[in-house]
């Protein structure tokens, strides 16, 4: 047993576990406010997921196109996320993503250029004029690169390699975290009132998926297992184009971008698809030939949008049932085409990551033959429930920010929407726990028995005499996952994935480690296991319970989108055993000067 | 048309390791990251591994195959014949802290001493206005993904480490350089390049280059550039001046290499 008096231990104000975009952005704030805090990471500082974004951070500022505002990319977020959003954090989102991205500039970001010198904004799928600041195609990279500038001039702590296990309560308000160093295997405890979770998706729980190996879902567990309550669960986003060949690269993402700037899908008959699955939804806005179509990237006023820009639901499904028809490529994708329409020069400057990820991995040269390209697990929409304004959730001093926090974007998020999110919410979130650590006086305190309780839950593993192997449990939850609970779903096969969750629930309990406990990934990976069952499950019992198709969650057994279910929103719980439960609770309601803009 | 391939990975700790062999099957298209997850998975459940993305963008997975530096995610098994066995060793130049994880802080700690951007002041419409062609020069520095190769390869650190105090390395001088080129920043860092990151140590060997994953000139484009103005700031303060309200001719020539 641990003896809680020998572990490290640290007092703050204001805890920030993650440092991807929403956690570093969170975390400046919060410095900035005047509070005392610290930054936790599973991975090196700069290495987080946002690093692997690539289109860009959507905001209207209106540097390419004047008619654009915010009341427009409120409309676009809106739409795209089939009406489903929380109306309160899309409209924040949209008014204050420009001050977001122009602050980024004072700290040093460098992005592309408009003619006339300001901020260069690209087009992507949904929104209706072009929008995305971007840098080339790794965008990611420059946010996350400037914050990361910005935490160290500003001399913020940042633990590196260190993963937060569970959170510590006192009488159900944050107290503070427990945790261990990836590097020594030893344990760290934080005394904090505050915790701000930043920790991303939930990627790895499928098998083909674009996210990296920190996306385990740690922080919508964690949030669960302190009462807090999961939205929108069942909404995953499977981004249309994700490489499909050689195997070893299936599913890293190929940037929206690529469409964007003029790129093409075809069938293996040379068509032009997605002309074949404008849903009526989008009619009134999208081209419906060629023509039209090619025309709109020069005159947007005259023409509609090409199809290949619908929101990403609905190209991935496209594409989807292209290939189901038996009109894919030879790999099991669809072409995409951007060598027959661009110049080899404009692919170079506009897509260099692409050019060399393609060049590099499939031997494929993007400026003279199409890439082939297929669905791919990029994103959740689902997360923690939170105050619009505030980022905190229904347990006193825990808040949530960027992909771990629901709502933002309803049933599907818009390309270029989450990089903006992440600033947008990630500072409000660092600013309101600053202020409550301002305003509230008592500070909570961690008990002896909770640190010692985690220490042997995250022991454990060592301890156990039982044969299963970590990465055999992770692998075949991957399967469940992708094959049951994938973009495609059916009632049958989702009760047969929460039996084989629960089955796999139950190795992971027998889950043995070898070795001792520095740098122990298969230690890590027994830990992580429990967020991805956890999270995997709520995924699944959500998605069963909707029985209708609607954004990032289709039902072949209900296909159509039914108005009912446009009025409640899904929320999972856990009660005391252990279990997942879900109860429907009803959208917060739009006032007028808003609902009149979709008339 | 997989087949089994014959590698050897450095196991141990600060105390001491040694090569461990191993044979484990790989499949058409495979990456030396594959090889080494499926050994993970399958005969070495504790093989510890720093990776994140394995797509090259985060830079993590740095090691050395047969003593070259390279990122684990982005080197094919196709580059090797499958009858070879391939090695697979950590950093050399960082403390091993297992297998083929180093500790890098090093680089984390030369970060803190780089001095802050400082932008001038926004144009009177609130606005800063910079053209594409002046922005582009520090985004090739900015391509940079932090896998620390180029400190890893650099000659003044891999074989003296007494030098790793005074001494940024070239990972920093593309921060330098980056923010000396930067169109808004004010601040003159060519002294602090020349005595506190040791900029003068660097004689442009051009190992950094050779190894960036980014095949950013990390040489040609950023050191050599550094080095010049470095030289220039000590005779020529007009020269300085110019620097920071106009493009200078020797720019545009670096920028052509």
């Amino acid at each position: 047993m641990t003896d809680p008096s020998t572990i490290e231990r640290h007092d703050y104000d204001v805890v920030v576990i993650g440092a991807g975009g929403a956690g570093l952005r969170a975390a400046i704030a919060a410095h900035e406010a005047g509070a005392r805090v610290a930054v936790v990471c599973k991975s090196l500082l700069g290495k987080a997921h946002t690093v692997m974004a690539e289109g860009g951070a959507a905001a209207a500022m209106g540097n390419v196109w004047p008619e654009d505002n915010w009341q427009v990319h409120f409309r676009d977020t809106m739409r795209g996320g089939k009406m489903l959003n929380h109306w309160r954090m899309a409209q924040l989102h949209a008014q204050e993503a420009p001050d977001r991205i122009h602050e980024l500039e004072e700290w040093g970001a460098l992005f592309d250029r408009t003619p006339d010198g300001l901020i260069s904004q690209r087009d992507f799928g949904g929104h209706r004029y072009a929008r995305l600041a971007h840098v080339g195609d790794r965008t990611g990279l420059e946010l996350i690169r400037t914050l990361q500038q910005r935490t160290v001039a500003l001399g913020i702590d940042v633990y590196m390699e260190c993963t937060i296990t569970r959170l510590l309560l006192d009488g159900g308000r944050v107290a503070g975290a427990f945790g261990y160093w990836r590097e020594s295997g030893r344990f760290i405890t934080f005394d904090a009132p505050n915790v701000v979770l930043a920790t991303g998706g939930i990627g790895k729980s499928y098998q083909v998926t674009s996210n990296s190996w920190e996306y385990t879902g740690d922080g919508h567990a964690l949030a669960l297992e302190a009462g807090a309550s999961l939205v929108n669960m069942e909404f995953v986003q499977f981004h249309p184009t994700g490489m499909v060949w050689p195997p070893s690269v299936k599913g890293i993402l190929v940037t929206e971008s690529v469409r964007g700037d003029g790129g093409v899908l075809r069938n293996s008959e040379g068509r032009r698809f997605m002309f074949d699955y404008i849903p009526e939804f989008f009619k009134a806005e999208t081209a419906d030939n060629e023509e039209e179509a090619d025309r709109w990237y020069d005159d947007k006023t005259n023409n509609r949008r090409p199809p290949e820009l619908l929101p990403r639901d609905e190209v991935a499904r496209a594409i989807n049932a292209e290939v189901k028809a038996g009109r894919g490529s030879p790999h099991g994708g669809v072409f995409l085409d951007i060598a027959s329409r661009r110049s080899d020069d404009y692919i170079r400057r506009r897509l260099p990551s692409m050019y060399h990820q393609f060049k590099e991995l499939a031997d494929v040269d993007i400026t003279a033959e199409a890439m082939e390209v297929g669905p791919t697990c990029h994103y959740v929409m689902g997360g923690v429930a939170v105050d619009a304004d505030t980022e905190e959730s229904s347990v006193p001093g825990l808040y949530a920010a960027g992909e771990v926090a629901g709502g933002m974007h309803g049933a599907n998020r818009l390309g270029g929407n989450s990089l903006s999110d992440l600033l947008v919410f990630g500072r409000r979130a660092g600013v309101a726990a600053a202020e409550r650590t301002a305003r509230d006086g008592d500070r909570p305190r961690v008990s002896d028995e909770q640190i010692r309780e985690a220490a042997d839950t995250a022991l454990a593993p060592f301890e156990r005499e039982g044969a299963e192997n970590p990465y055999s449990v992770h692998h075949d939850l991957q399967n469940v996952m992708h094959s049951l609970v994938g973009i495609i779903r059916t009632e049958n096969e989702m009760r047969e994935a929460l039996d084989e969750i629960q089955k796999l629930k139950e190795r992971a309990a027998q889950a043995t480690v070898e070795g001792h406990r520095q740098y122990n990934p298969g230690w890590h990976l027994a830990l992580d296991l429990r967020n991805m069952l956890r999270v995997s499950e709520c995924i699944a019992r959500a998605a069963l319970e909707r029985t209708e198709s609607r954004g990032g969650h289709t039902r072949d057994d209900y296909p159509m989108t039914d108005d009912e279910w446009g009025k409640v929103n899904l929320h999972c719980r856990i009660e005391d055993g252990g279990d997942v439960v879900v109860s429907r609770e009803p959208l917060p309601t739009m006032p007028d000067d808003l609902s009149g803009l979709f008339e | 048309m997989g087949y089994d391939l014959k590698i050897r990975v450095w196991r141990g700790d600060s105390a001491g390791g040694d090569l461990a062999d191993f044979t484990v099957p790989v499949e058409e298209g495979e990456v030396v990251l594959d090889a080494l997850h499926r050994l993970q998975a399958t005969q070495a459940g504790d093989l510890a591994i720093r990776w994140n993305c394995k797509a090259g963008k985060c830079g993590s997975c740095s090691a050395e195959i047969n003593g070259h530096p390279k990122l684990l995610c982005m080197t094919r098994l196709s580059a090797y014949d499958p009858s070879e066995t391939i090695t697979i060793t950590p950093l050399r130049t960082f403390p091993v802290v297992r297998d083929l994880v180093t500790d890098v802080s090093y680089n984390y700690e030369k970060a803190k001493e780089v001095p802050a951007f400082a932008p001038e002041e926004r144009q009177p419409d609130g606005t800063y206005r910079m053209a594409q062609r002046d922005v582009e020069r520090g985004q090739e520095f900015r391509k940079c993904i932090e896998c620390f190769l180029c400190q890893n390869v650099c000659h003044v650190i891999r074989d003296h480490e007494e030098n790793k105090e005074a001494f940024a390395g070239p990972r920093f001088f593309l921060r330098y350089a980056e923010l000396d080129m930067h169109p808004l920043d004010t601040n003159d860092r060519r002294k602090l390049a020349q005595e506190q990151a040791g900029i003068g140590m660097c004689n442009i060997t051009k190992c950094c280059t050779e190894v960036c994953p980014e095949h950013i000139k990390i040489t040609d484009n950023a050191i050599i550039p550094v080095k010049e103005r470095v030289a220039d700031r000590k005779y020529d303060p007009l020269v300085w001046l110019g620097s920071k309200i106009g493009r200078r001719r020797r720019d545009a020539r670096t920028e052509s290499d």
